[in-house]
């Protein structure tokens, strides 16, 4: 029972981490309709810049934190202007191969930099667990749940009760029918790369502290592909419950599978179930039916 | 003089417009392709020895699987992200049926592709229900649990360490040096590329553009979606497969590094590159990609003395990803588009 509750909880701590990524990736689908590969590397960016800030430049934790999440939504709003932009009319078969060169570059170039050695994360939280009768959750993870919540309600505040907000909402809806009502659709595009790209670098700076800094991380970022799809391509719940329900899956399994199927099952377990979601329900728990006007 | 030797692309008869070389130029083209071909390992001996020859052999095993990748991503415009996967089926069923079995090269290459072909076919019905993007998440998903199941099946495929594969042989003659298995490799993808040239202008090849360009379109004329989309898959996978069990032959030595996402997304700058939907541009993409990373080996030295934890796999993959951009965003019909508009351009000079 203990085992059961100690697996569910560190569940869905990475569970959040997904969420997180997951959020950034349907953002970007929903205003712009581009299927983002590079979100995860994205993510992996996001902490290396905290790394760097907090081990080279010996910020405090608190200030790092804000320099990354700017510098990392700088990122992002940059990828949009100088790749995404310009083929903005292209089919998204076109944008998908795009950011698909954009995961190998980021990768590639991240490794070039800091090299594709394992990092001890410098991590702002203590060290130490909380005890829940036998069950011990380490700070880490409560820490992690704690800022997803705290994320997603500001996220929902933004989305409902800003002007930009709404006027995201606007352009992920009909982006031209939002054009004619005055809404600056190519700010809106741009902002919402920077968006995804900053709640990407929050994701990976919890990841990181979870486990270790690596450039390996970006393919941690594919599991969030099971989230998204699990949870419906266009539909934000969706995702964030789509994360959770990924990340307890694999926890449970890594506990009660892998002694019987052989080690590492776990890792495998999300792309199993993003075929059979495929094949069974392809738009998701929460996604709209799939209609194509002839 | 026939109108159609003086207007090359004037057909007047169906048999003309059947026939696979329409004028005698092309015979003369083919043909001096062919005898360029069995006379290129000698040239490439000369100039740069064996590892140029090395590298030959792999552009003719990339050759056949961008061929294959064509067929699905420039004709059908079926997406898959998983093709190192069923280049991996191919290369470990060779492999298993070489050393478990004892089977004749014939035999093995040959069974790995009818094994990917029908492995891919099962991969390919997701594609009945889903389409474009999510069609890509399926074909990734495929990626990584034959990425897991070939780390983890020890017992079969040797696990992390790889399996050793023995050298084509035909009786007592062995295939083991890099100019023998040329004349293997090299028949091989010319006679794969006939048949894709032919597949291509068949019912077959013509249904998958209908798919392409409008699905909806192609089922209200009769194109059956569920047996095409399925078979494109399997068609694109056995080629895959075959070069798969070419490439473990050749290698003699296969483990999970050669099969990773990263060769997926090289298959597809390929395509991007080479042009989608031509043959010529497959076997162009191919080379591209293959020399590529031999050319860049020369800035390896000087970039690294800026970044000092530069590793080459990092080059390739930047080169790659800065390729498959560029191309998108600057020649979309790769460098077959880029060929056919210089053509035009001389054909129509001076105007």
């Amino acid at each position: 029972m203990d085992t059961l509750i100690q697996a569910s909880l560190s569940g869905v701590a990475i569970g959040c981490v997904y969420s997180l990524v997951a959020l950034g990736f349907v953002l970007i689908y929903k205003a712009t309709g581009v299927l983002n590969f590079a979100q995860g590397e994205l993510m992996m960016v996001g902490a290396y810049i905290y790394f760097s800030l907090v081990t080279s430049l010996d910020m405090t934790p608190l200030l790092a934190f804000g320099a990354t999440l700017v510098l990392a939504g700088l990122l992002g709003a940059l990828v949009e202007r100088l790749v995404l932009h310009p083929l903005v009319d292209e089919p998204p078969f076109t944008l998908v191969m795009v950011t698909i060169g954009l995961a190998t570059l980021l990768r590639a170039v991240t490794g070039m930099i800091w090299s594709h050695d394992t990092f001890a994360f410098p991590s702002p939280v203590p060290e130490g667990a909380v005890h829940l009768g036998q069950v011990a959750v380490p700070l880490v993870d409560v820490w992690t749940m704690a800022v997803t919540v705290v994320l997603s309600l500001l996220l929902f505040l933004f989305f409902h009760y800003t002007r930009l907000g709404t006027a995201m909402r606007a352009v992920a809806q009909n982006r031209y029918a939002a054009q004619l009502m005055g809404i600056s659709v190519d700010r809106i595009f741009t902002l919402t790369w920077a968006l995804a790209a900053s709640l990407g670098a929050i994701g990976g700076m919890l990841l990181a502290d979870i486990s270790f800094l690596h450039t390996n991380m970006g393919f941690i970022g594919l599991r969030a592909f099971p989230a998204v799809v699990l949870g419906g391509m266009e539909s934000i719940p969706g995702a964030l419950l789509g994360g959770l329900i990924i990340g307890l899956i694999e926890s449970l399994a890594g506990v009660y599978l892998d002694p019987i199927l052989g080690g590492g099952t776990h890792q495998v377990l999300a792309f199993v179930i993003l075929l059979v979601v495929l094949m069974l329900r392809p738009t998701g728990l929460f996604g709209a039916t799939l209609e194509k006007r002839v | 003089m026939t109108a159609s030797s003086k207007y090359r692309d004037l057909v007047t008869t169906y048999g003309e417009d059947l026939q696979l070389f329409r004028t005698g130029v092309r015979k003369f083209w083919f043909g001096l392709l062919v005898v360029g071909l069995a006379a290129l390992p000698w040239a490439a001996a000369e100039l740069g020895g064996n590892y140029l020859l090395y590298l030959v052999n792999l552009t003719a095993i990339a050759a056949i699987v961008a061929m294959g990748m064509n067929l699905l991503l420039g004709c059908a415009g079926l997406i898959s992200l998983g093709h190192a996967a069923f280049l991996a089926v191919g290369a470990y069923t060779a492999a298993i049926l070489a050393n478990r079995l004892g089977l004749p090269v014939w035999m093995t290459v040959a069974l790995s592709g009818l094994v990917t072909g029908g492995i891919g076919v099962i991969v390919g019905l997701p594609a009945l229900r889903i389409k474009g993007l999510y069609l890509g998440l399926a074909t990734l998903a495929f990626q990584f649990i034959t990425d897991h199941v070939i780390v983890h099946a020890e017992t079969l495929t040797g696990g992390a360490n790889g399996m050793i594969v023995p050298a084509p042989a035909l009786g007592s003659f062995a295939f083991d040096t890099d100019l023998r298995f040329y004349y293997i490799a090299a028949p091989l993808a010319l006679l794969l590329g006939l048949a894709m040239v032919n597949l291509q202008r068949s019912r077959f090849g013509r249904a998958l553009v209908a798919i392409r360009d409008s699905d909806v379109a192609a089922e209200a004329v009769g194109v059956n979606l569920a047996r095409y989309k399925t078979l494109a898959f399997g068609v694109s996978a056995a080629y895959a497969g075959v070069a798969g069990s070419l490439l473990a032959h050749y290698l003699g030595y296969i483990g999970p590094d050669h099969f990773t996402v990263m060769k997926s997304i090289e298959y597809v700058v390929m395509i991007i590159v080479g042009g989608p939907g031509s043959i010529l541009g497959s076997l162009l993409g191919a080379i591209f990609v293959t020399w590529l990373p031999e050319v860049m080996r020369f800035g390896e030295e000087a970039l690294r003395s800026f970044f000092p934890h530069l590793v080459f796999p990092d080059l390739r993959a930047i080169v790659m990803g800065l390729v498959l951009i560029l191309f998108i965003a600057f020649e979309p019909e790769g460098l077959a588009g880029r060929w056919r508009k210089i053509r035009e351009y001389w054909t129509t000079w001076p105007f």
